[in-house]
């Protein structure tokens, strides 16, 4: 049997070393990513299934876990939106201080995220500039989910607008030509032409700005105020569950979220072969 | 529909790419905008489209200015080198697209799309790639699809931009006919631009010849050919030689030695004569002839080409004998030309 398997393998290749690569990705992802979160779940299934469903279903942690994944798809959503404008502005005009404003965009990736928590807050709290503004018209930012959604859309920002931009430098002007010289006025053009091409690279930025939503935890706990059910984000209550020496509970909350946060990417990323295969993106 | 265009400019950044050109083209006619790169012929089609607005100078369609409408307002087809179709459509919905996206009231049924795009598929001979996306098709068939798209919304003229510039030769060749073939049947004014001189004889009624911004000579391949208006055009077209010689009323002298009264009409000087390698032929009779050393002989279909090196500055040109002679010359042979043509020298 393994002699039948094996020559695949040593079929000879343009490219050489292709058993080194190989084996070096398998052990460095197993280094990095697999044995960490493989112990994770470990961990998490050794709780017996009872005392799990206990732990998972307690409700400060349900709460939690709901405010985590919510504020994490606004967030990417509000990102989709404005990292596309910001991308389309950036490509698409030339004006006065363009270079600088692409280099503010790496900002939050450099920043740590406690600095940007920490002014966001200044910023949105009852007596920040933005806060003291929005505070006559009954708008609280600071302190609440809100705060959170702010936070995690700052941090987020930058995976849209990189991931977006290099697509859109290359789309082909002659398309965008072939539907105007077809009768189709910018607005149709836009969203029946160039939209859908930019739709695979939308759709992974909007994946990273998630994932890094869901587990950001630095700018949010100064901005969320972190009341118990109302804005406390699930990576702190796992942190607060360490804190209590409760191991088994932060895993049951880590075990969660990891489980919610692999099905979301896995249907994004899903979502993208089949537009992949359906429209010849992979060329 | 026809179109003409007026005294039209047009500058990229100050650069003049189109030097005050008019063109008059004639409802139904197939004309070829021909030049090398930089002259203008793509810039030119752009304008006409509207995909550029000119620096001055007019368009018109028929008797309407067309030169201030929007390209969607100009109702033409456009065809790209590299066919612009719209990837994540599938051929029938790329085909329908320039109906679907017709404002309300002027959008027709469904039904009538859908039996409209199936028309132009068996038009284009591609009757089952309908619900293909453009990446499964050969570039060919999706040059075709290209131009069924553009076909689909009536236009009143039809422009193509190196329509077979991104394909092989032979895929090439087979569209031209077909392309020539389809202009027949459906009688549309059709201007496409090419840099291959063979396309645009093949194809055309008449070839725009264009250089620097401004057209050389208008004329059927017939008088493009035979009687180039300019030295570039002699030189673009075809194979030629040149010959540095000067006139004395009406006779030309090359290296001081009379060709005969061959210039009547131009003015003496210094001129240049221009010759066609089967416009040379080989003779014995030094008189009137051109005598040249054999640099190269080389098979070229079914003639054989011989570069000869003439009189002191050595200038070469090239002589087409019939390949059938068997005939391989060397030293110094004579040549007395049927046929030339004189443009003075400035």
């Amino acid at each position: 049997m393994v002699s039948a398997v094996l020559p695949k393998l040593k079929e000879p290749s343009v490219i050489p070393g292709f058993g080194t690569t190989l084996g070096f990705t398998l052990f460095y992802l197993s280094a990095i990513v697999l044995i960490p979160l493989g112990a994770l779940v470990l961990r998490a299934a050794g709780l017996g299934l009872s005392e799990f469903l206990t732990l998972a279903g307690d409700p400060r942690t349900l709460a939690a876990l709901k405010l985590s994944f919510l504020a994490s798809l606004a967030a990417a959503s509000i990102n989709a939106v404005f990292g596309l404008l910001v991308a389309w502005v950036l490509v698409r005009y030339d004006f006065f201080g363009r270079r600088l404003i692409d280099a503010i965009i790496d900002l939050p990736f450099a920043l740590p995220t406690a600095v940007a928590g920490i002014a966001l807050t200044s910023l949105y709290a009852p007596n920040g500039w933005i806060g003291g503004v929005l505070e006559p018209l009954g708008l609280k930012v600071a302190y609440t989910p809100i705060g959170v959604v702010v936070a995690l859309t700052f941090v987020g920002l930058p995976f849209v607008v990189r991931t977006v931009e290099p697509v859109l430098r290359d789309l082909d002007r002659e398309v965008e030509e072939a539907s105007a010289t077809l009768g189709a006025g910018r607005l149709a053009t836009v969203t029946r032409v160039v939209l859908p091409a930019l739709l695979p690279a939308l759709l992974t930025g909007y994946a990273l700005a998630l994932a890094r939503a869901i587990g950001e935890y630095g700018s949010v706990i100064f901005i969320a105020g972190n009341i118990p059910y109302v804005s406390e984000i699930a990576p702190l209550l796992i942190v607060i569950r360490l804190e209590e020496y409760n191991y088994a509970a932060a895993t049951a909350v880590a075990a969660e979220m990891l489980a919610i946060a692999f099905l979301m990417l896995l249907a994004i990323n899903l979502i993208q072969a089949y537009s992949r295969r359906r429209f010849g993106h992979a060329a | 529909m026809d179109i003409s265009v007026r005294r039209l400019c047009k500058e990229f950044d100050r650069y003049p790419a189109l030097n005050g050109v008019s063109l008059e083209v004639g409802s139904g006619e197939l004309i070829a905008l021909l030049g090398p790169s930089g002259s203008g012929k793509t810039t030119l089609l752009r304008l006409i489209a509207g995909l550029e607005f000119p620096t001055s100078g007019s368009i018109y369609f028929g008797k309407e200015d067309a030169s201030q409408k929007s390209v969607q307002e100009r109702n033409v087809g456009f065809v790209f080198q590299h066919y612009a179709l719209f990837r994540h459509m599938t051929v029938i919905d790329n085909i329908s697209f320039g109906l679907r996206v017709r404002g309300r009231r002027n959008r027709p049924s469904d039904a009538a799309i859908r039996k409209r795009a199936s028309d132009l598929l068996d038009l284009i001979q591609l009757p089952n790639v309908a619900n293909r996306f453009p990446h499964q098709l050969s570039g060919g068939q999706r040059q075709r699809v290209a131009l069924a798209r553009a076909l689909a919304i009536e236009p009143r003229v039809l422009l193509l931009d190196e329509p077979f510039g991104a394909l092989d030769a032979k895929v090439r060749k087979e569209l031209r006919r077909w392309l020539r073939e389809l202009h027949e049947r459906t009688g549309h004014t059709t201007i496409f631009v090419t840099h291959d001189q063979e396309e645009a004889m093949e194809m055309s009624d008449r070839v725009v010849v264009m250089s620097q911004g401004r057209i050389e000579q208008v004329g059927t391949p017939d008088e493009i050919y035979d009687r180039p208006a300019s030295p570039f055009v002699f030189s673009f077209i075809g194979d030629s030689g040149e010959l540095a010689v000067t006139i004395d009323r009406g006779e030309v002298f090359l290296d001081g030695r009379s060709l005969g009264p061959l210039a009547e009409g131009l003015p003496d000087g210094r001129a240049r004569m221009f010759l066609r390698p089967h416009d040379l032929e080989i003779t014995d009779d030094p008189a009137g002839a051109i005598s040249g050393e054999v640099a190269t002989v080389r098979r070229h279909a079914a003639t054989r080409r011989i570069e000869i090196a003439v009189g002191e500055k050595r200038q070469r040109i090239e002589v087409a004998v019939p390949a059938t002679r068997g005939f391989v010359p060397e030293g110094t042979q004579t040549f007395r030309p049927v046929r030339c043509r004189l443009f003075p020298a400035n």
